[in-house]
C-alpha cells in the first residue's frame, strides 16, 4: 500500500474515533434541548468534571477502570439530573436568552470548581487499550480508537431502542413534541425532563472518559461544546442522527484539514464548516423538511 | 354526584375569565356547555383539568377536592381533557399516541382491550396504525384525541370544541362516537361546544355561559325548546327578516 494511502486511512480512522466523541457529546446537547429548549453550554463541562473524576479514581485513588467508566457515569447522570431538578428547570418559560446565560454561568463555575478541586496541571491516565494497536488492512489502529468507535456507536443503538421501544423513552419523545399534551396524559414531565438530563449526563461522562486520554485531562476540555455544535449545525438541528453523522463528519475535517490544509486550519475547521453550513445550507443534512416557521 | 364545581372563579393577570361558576355532571351523563367566543368555556375545562390555577372555589371530583392540583395528577385520578386544537404528538405514530393516553397504566390487560375498542370506534386509525400523526387530516387527529383520552380510562372525558374545523359529516360522526362511549362504558362526559345545534341534540344536560358566567341551567331537551336559546344559538327566528332583526337588539334576553 503506498504510504499516501495509508496515511489517508490512518487519517480516516483517528477522524471516525474522534468524531465518535464529537457525536456523543452533539447527542448529549441534542437530547437535552429537544427536551427542555435550553442549549446547554456547560455540556462541554460535564466531561471536564468525568475526566477529572476519572483521572483522581484512576490515578490517585488506583481504582480499575472497568469499575471507574460505570462509577462516573452513574455520578454524572445524578449531577445532570439534580442541574435540572435544582436549577435550570426554575427558567422554564424565560426567553431562550436566560437558558444560554444560566448555562454559560454553570459552566464557569464548574470549571472554576475542577481547578480548585483537581488542581490546574492537565493530567492523563491509562486506559486497558492505551498504547496497543491493531493492524487493519495495512493500517495500524489505535485499539482506543477502535473501542470508542464501538462505544459510540453501541450507545447510539441503545439510545435509538430506548426511544422508539421503551415506555419512557416515548414519552420522552412526546414530551418534547407537544408538553401540554404529555401534561394531560399523565406524564410528570418536569421529572421526565430531568431524567433527559441525566440520560444527557451520562453520555456526557463516558465521552469525557473517552476523550481524555487521547488529548489530556484539562479544562480546555469544555471547548468541545463548541465543535459539538457545529457538528449539530452540520447534521442539522435537532435531529439525533443528524448529531451523530455531523459530530463524526466534523472529526474527519479536522483530520484532513490538519495534514492537508495549511497549518492553523485544522483548529479553525469546525467553525468554518459551521459559517459554511449556515450560508449554504442551514437545514443541515438531516435537518426536518417541515420546521416550524415561526 | 362525580363532578361538583362550587363557585369556580380564575383570572388571567387582572381578567377575570370565568367568575363564580356552578356545575354539576352525574354518572353517566352527557353535559354540554354552550357559549360563544370568549365566554370562558375553554378556561372552565382548562381550569378543571390542572393547566389553569383556579383564584377560589372548589371543584369536587368523586367527592375529593381537585382544583390547583396538577395537571398530570388529575388526570390520573380519571378527569381526562381532550383540548382545544387536538394536541396529538405530530412526530409519533398513531399507535404511540394512542398509546400515550395509558401512560400511566398499568393494567396491559386493559389496556390492550381499551385500544381494541378505540380501534373498532375509529377504524381508520387502525389502518393508519403505523403513520405519524401528523400527516393525517384534522378529523383523524380528532378521533386520535378522543381515542388516546379513553385510553387514559376516564371516569369523565371532557372534550374542547371537538367539532372544531371538521365538516358537518364529520362533526356528527365525531358526536356519534361520543355517545356511543358513554352508551358502551357508561363514562360521564363534560363537552363544551360552540356548534349549539350538535351539542344539544346529542348532550343530556346543557349548560349556557356568558362572559365568564353560568347563565342557563336545564336539560339540553328543554334548552333547546326555549325561545332565547334558539334565537341566540340555533337562529331561530332568522326567517323573519329586517324586522325580526332590528326587534332583536331591544329585547333583552332572560334566558327563560
Amino acid at each position: 500500500m503506498s504510504s499516501h494511502l495509508e496515511l489517508f486511512a490512518q487519517l480516516t480512522a483517528n477522524g471516525i474515533a474522534v468524531g465518535s466523541i464529537y457525536a456523543l457529546v452533539a447527542l448529549g446537547i441534542v437530547l437535552i434541548h429537544k427536551a427542555t429548549e435550553v442549549l446547554n453550554f456547560a455540556h462541554g463541562d460535564l466531561l471536564v468534571v468525568a475526566a477529572f473524576s476519572a483521572w483522581a479514581l484512576i490515578d490517585k485513588a488506583g481504582l480499575s477502570f472497568w469499575l471507574v467508566l460505570p462509577l462516573v457515569a452513574l455520578a454524572m447522570g445524578v449531577l445532570a439530573y439534580g442541574l435540572d431538578a435544582l436549577v435550570v428547570r426554575r427558567i422554564v418559560g424565560q426567553p431562550q436568552f436566560a437558558g444560554v446565560m444560566l448555562t454559560i454561568a454553570i459552566a464557569f463555575m464548574m470549571r472554576g470548581l475542577v481547578s480548585m478541586g483537581f488542581g490546574t496541571e492537565s493530567q492523563s491516565y491509562a486506559t486497558p487499550w492505551t498504547g496497543a494497536s491493531t493492524e487493519i488492512l495495512g493500517v495500524t489502529v489505535a485499539d482506543l480508537s477502535l473501542v470508542i468507535m464501538g462505544s459510540v456507536l453501541l450507545i447510539a443503538a441503545l439510545l435509538w431502542l430506548f426511544f422508539r421501544y421503551t415506555r419512557l423513552g416515548i414519552a420522552m419523545q412526546a414530551a418534547s413534541q407537544n408538553q401540554l399534551a404529555a401534561h394531560l396524559n399523565g406524564v410528570r414531565v418536569k421529572r421526565v425532563n430531568s431524567l433527559v438530563w441525566a440520560l444527557a449526563g451520562v453520555t456526557a461522562a463516558i465521552a469525557g472518559i473517552f476523550l481524555a486520554p487521547i488529548t489530556l485531562v484539562d479544562t480546555s476540555l469544555w471547548l468541545i461544546t463548541l465543535k459539538a455544535l457545529a457538528a449539530i449545525v452540520l447534521g442539522g438541528f435537532g435531529s439525533l442522527p443528524g448529531a451523530v453523522i455531523g459530530g463524526i463528519l466534523i472529526g474527519l475535517i479536522e483530520q484532513y484539514a490538519g495534514v492537508y490544509l495549511m497549518h492553523g486550519v485544522k483548529d479553525i475547521a469546525a467553525y468554518l464548516v459551521l459559517i459554511l453550513v449556515l450560508i449554504l445550507r442551514p437545514t443541515g443534512i438531516m435537518g426536518e423538511a417541515h420546521g416550524r416557521r415561526v | 354526584m362525580l363532578l361538583d364545581v362550587q363557585n369556580l372563579e380564575t383570572w388571567y393577570g387582572p381578567i377575570a375569565a370565568m367568575k363564580g361558576v356552578n356545575l354539576t355532571v352525574a354518572e353517566g351523563r352527557i353535559v354540554a356547555v354552550l357559549g360563544a367566543n370568549g365566554a370562558g368555556k375553554t378556561t372552565l375545562l382548562n381550569t378543571l383539568a390542572g393547566v389553569i390555577d383556579p383564584f377560589k372555589g372548589k371543584a369536587l371530583f368523586q367527592g375529593a377536592e381537585v382544583q390547583g392540583l396538577d395537571a398530570d395528577e388529575v388526570a390520573r385520578r380519571g378527569l381526562v381533557l381532550v383540548p382545544e386544537g387536538r394536541q396529538i404528538y405530530p412526530f409519533l405514530t398513531v399507535r404511540d399516541n394512542l398509546m400515550m393516553g395509558a401512560y400511566a397504566r398499568r393494567d396491559r390487560d386493559a389496556v390492550a382491550r381499551d385500544l381494541e375498542k378505540v380501534q373498532s370506534w375509529f377504524p381508520r386509525l387502525k389502518e393508519r396504525d403505523a403513520q405519524h400523526a401528523g400527516l393525517l387530516s384534522g378529523g383523524e387527529q380528532q378521533m386520535v384525541a378522543i381515542g388516546r383520552a379513553y385510553l387514559s380510562a376516564p371516569k369523565l372525558l371532557m372534550l374542547d370544541e371537538p367539532s372544531l374545523g371538521l365538516s358537518p359529516r364529520l362533526v356528527q360522526e365525531i358526536f356519534g362516537i361520543i355517545r356511543r362511549i358513554r352508551d358502551e362504558t357508561g363514562t360521564a362526559v363534560l363537552v363544551v361546544e360552540q356548534n349549539a345545534a350538535v351539542a344539544l341534540k346529542h348532550g343530556d344536560d346543557g349548560y349556557i355561559m356568558e362572559l365568564g358566567r353560568i347563565v342557563a341551567a336545564d336539560t339540553c331537551a328543554a334548552l333547546s325548546r326555549k325561545e332565547d336559546v334558539r334565537e341566540a344559538y340555533l337562529g331561530g327566528r332568522e326567517a323573519e327578516g329586517l324586522s325580526g332583526t332590528a326587534q332583536r337588539w331591544k329585547r333583552r334576553r332572560t334566558w327563560r
